[in-house]
């Protein structure tokens, strides 16, 4: 494997986690979330300053997790104010307050960003096999969230929020719940992504990467954690794939966001799903 | 006379949200879509009256063709994308609109490059001296065009029979088909007015910054999204307000609180402030 097959593979890994961080608030939970790349970047800020600072690698992945998912239970918060698209833009305000606050901070290291974050002691393909790691836990964590009876009550939220509250369920509870996991795990990807490459600004954790995220949810079939890996690894591996026609990859992004939702809205999952039940019955 | 210079130019920029987000917030009220891709249709119409006012040397052919390609393009993406979605989850749409967004920004840059247009002969520049402050011509002609449409829309929607089939359907869509309202030409309505409105923003911001890029829509855009929310979603005079109000925090924002947040973060800091005391938007009841 080269350095171009390493740092790909480690990009996807880290995608992985990051859409099935979201996958677990807009999917599970369905709140939507137009500002999920700011709680990756919280992430990988306070990994990237807390590594700076001297310590240990394992310890700033728990710090970043810790911060990013105690920010996320207060965005949690707010679900519980405002609701369905307010909540969407609201999280969009998030985002972009995010990169305000970081911008005009000097000790977040403002438009320059942060260089020089210490290795995290692995060599690259170890490094690999790390995230690797990690985005298979995320993902066995988010199958064994979805069969768990809090997984049922997310799903009954997602559905109907009021019904959900009249058959007992603690909707506000689990909303914040939903919102802290799915934030925290935000948090691990981006500490993996800030030691992955040791130096983090604010172009990484803009709207567009909350668009991305969001749209690898979405194509893979909103819920479904084997079709949101399947559409993040595609997603990611697709401008690498298009890159025989560089000038209109994000044409071909827009047009092909904008195909699946508008002839297979149910995403990927969907897709294949329908397509093997046709095949069993035929 | 900081206080009033601060005031009038809120109140300008604030004009130019209002025009944006009509649009997006009648598109709302009538399909529950948020419609990204509208921004799409206001740097159309910044494109295009630069082009035609280069070609032709009229102000008033170019703020023709602004509205009529914007009008016209929004009307092809109510059929050809809403329409077939329409009883999808919200997301759905919303998803499709972004990608439909990116699209267009590329269209942009593969069409017209990615350096932007510029007037080869700006109008509207001449300084002009109202209330002791020197504004631009063109800033002037927005807040006046800004007025002018507001209010045309207001008599339109309380004063014509298309106006009141028009709030019946946002109203009532079921019992204002039952009586005879088509509701399909109501909606190519809601895009052709909403979207020529775009058009002609996009026509003021082409002259204002003399320049047009690929992807002027973005930021007008996401502050035309947090408007339509402090507005109500779907409430018009709501969105209105919103939009004076955003213009004139930001200008004031810019000078007492510059150093702890930017113009953007704080047109947002607003927004979600607002949403933590009113949920329900700035007008809203409840």
């Amino acid at each position: 494997m080269g350095a171009y097959e390493l740092s790909l593979f480690t990009v996807i890994g880290i995608n992985v986690i990051l859409a099935l961080s979201l996958n677990l608030i807009s999917g599970y939970c369905g709140q939507i979330s137009l500002g999920h790349a700011a709680f990756y970047g919280i992430g990988a800020y306070a990994a990237a300053l807390a590594g700076k600072a001297g310590l240990p690698f394992a310890a700033c992945v728990v710090l970043a997790m810790v911060v990013a998912g105690s920010l996320g239970a207060l965005v949690g918060g707010i679900s519980l104010r405002v609701r369905h698209d307010f909540l969407a833009i609201t999280t969009m305000g998030v985002g972009f307050l995010f990169l305000g606050v970081v911008r005009s901070s000097d000790w977040l290291g403002g438009e320059l960003g942060i260089s020089q974050i210490p290795a995290a002691g692995f060599d690259k393909p170890m490094y690999l096999v790390l995230v690797l790691a990690c985005a298979a836990l995320v993902a066995a964590f988010s199958v064994y969230i979805k069969r768990s009876w809090m997984g049922a009550a997310f799903d009954a939220i997602a559905d109907d929020e009021d019904t959900a509250g009249v058959l007992g369920i603690d909707v506000a509870r689990n909303k914040i719940v939903a919102f802290a996991i799915g934030t925290a795990l935000a948090g691990l990807a981006g500490a993996l992504y800030a030691y992955y490459t040791r130096f983090i600004g604010l172009d990484s954790f803009g709207f567009v990467t909350s668009i991305s995220v969001l749209s690898m949810v979405v194509i893979g079939g909103i819920g479904s954690v084997w079709g949101v890996v399947g559409a993040t690894v595609l997603l990611t591996l697709m401008p690498e794939l298009f890159r025989f026609i560089n000038d209109y990859k994000l044409l071909v992004y827009g047009g092909l966001l904008f195909a699946v939702m508008r002839f297979a809205p149910g995403g990927l999952a969907a897709l294949i799903g329908g397509g093997l039940t046709r095949l069993r019955r035929a | 006379m900081l206080y009033l210079e601060l005031l009038v130019q809120g109140l300008i920029q604030g004009s130019l949200y209002a025009m944006i987000a009509v649009g997006l917030t009648l598109v709302y009220g009538m399909l529950r879509i948020l419609h990204i891709a509208h921004a799409g249709l206001f740097t159309l119409g910044g494109y295009l009256a630069v082009t035609v006012m280069n070609a032709t040397g009229s102000l008033g052919a170019a703020a023709l063709a602004a509205m009529a390609s914007a009008a016209l393009a929004g009307m092809a993406i109510y059929r050809l994308a809403y329409q077939p979605i329409l009883d999808k989850p919200p997301f759905v749409a919303l998803v499709a609109s972004i990608g439909l967004y990116i699209a267009l920004e590329e269209v942009f840059r593969l069409v017209f490059g990615p350096y932007g247009l510029a007037f080869a002969q700006p109008p509207l520049q001449t300084p002009v001296a109202a209330l002791g402050l020197s504004l631009k011509a063109g800033e002037l002609a927005m807040a006046a065009t800004a007025l002018i449409a507001m209010a045309g829309l207001y008599a339109f929607a309380n004063h014509t029979r298309l106006g009141t089939a028009w709030r019946a359907t946002v109203d009532e869509p079921q019992i204002a088909e039952s009586f005879g309202v088509n509701p399909v030409r109501v909606r190519y309505l809601v895009f052709l007015i909403g979207s020529a409105l775009a058009g002609l923003a996009g026509l003021f911001v082409a002259v204002l910054s003399n320049q047009v890029e690929p992807t002027m829509g973005a930021v007008p855009s996401y502050k035309a999204l947090a408007i339509i929310v402090l507005g109500g979603l779907g409430d018009v005079r709501g969105s209105l307000v919103a939009a004076l109000a955003l213009g004139v925090v930001e200008a004031f924002g810019t000078i007492y609180l510059g150093d702890v947040l930017d113009r953007d973060a704080l047109a947002f800091a607003f927004m979600i402030a607002v949403l933590m005391l009113r949920p329900q938007g700035l007008l809203g009841g409840r």
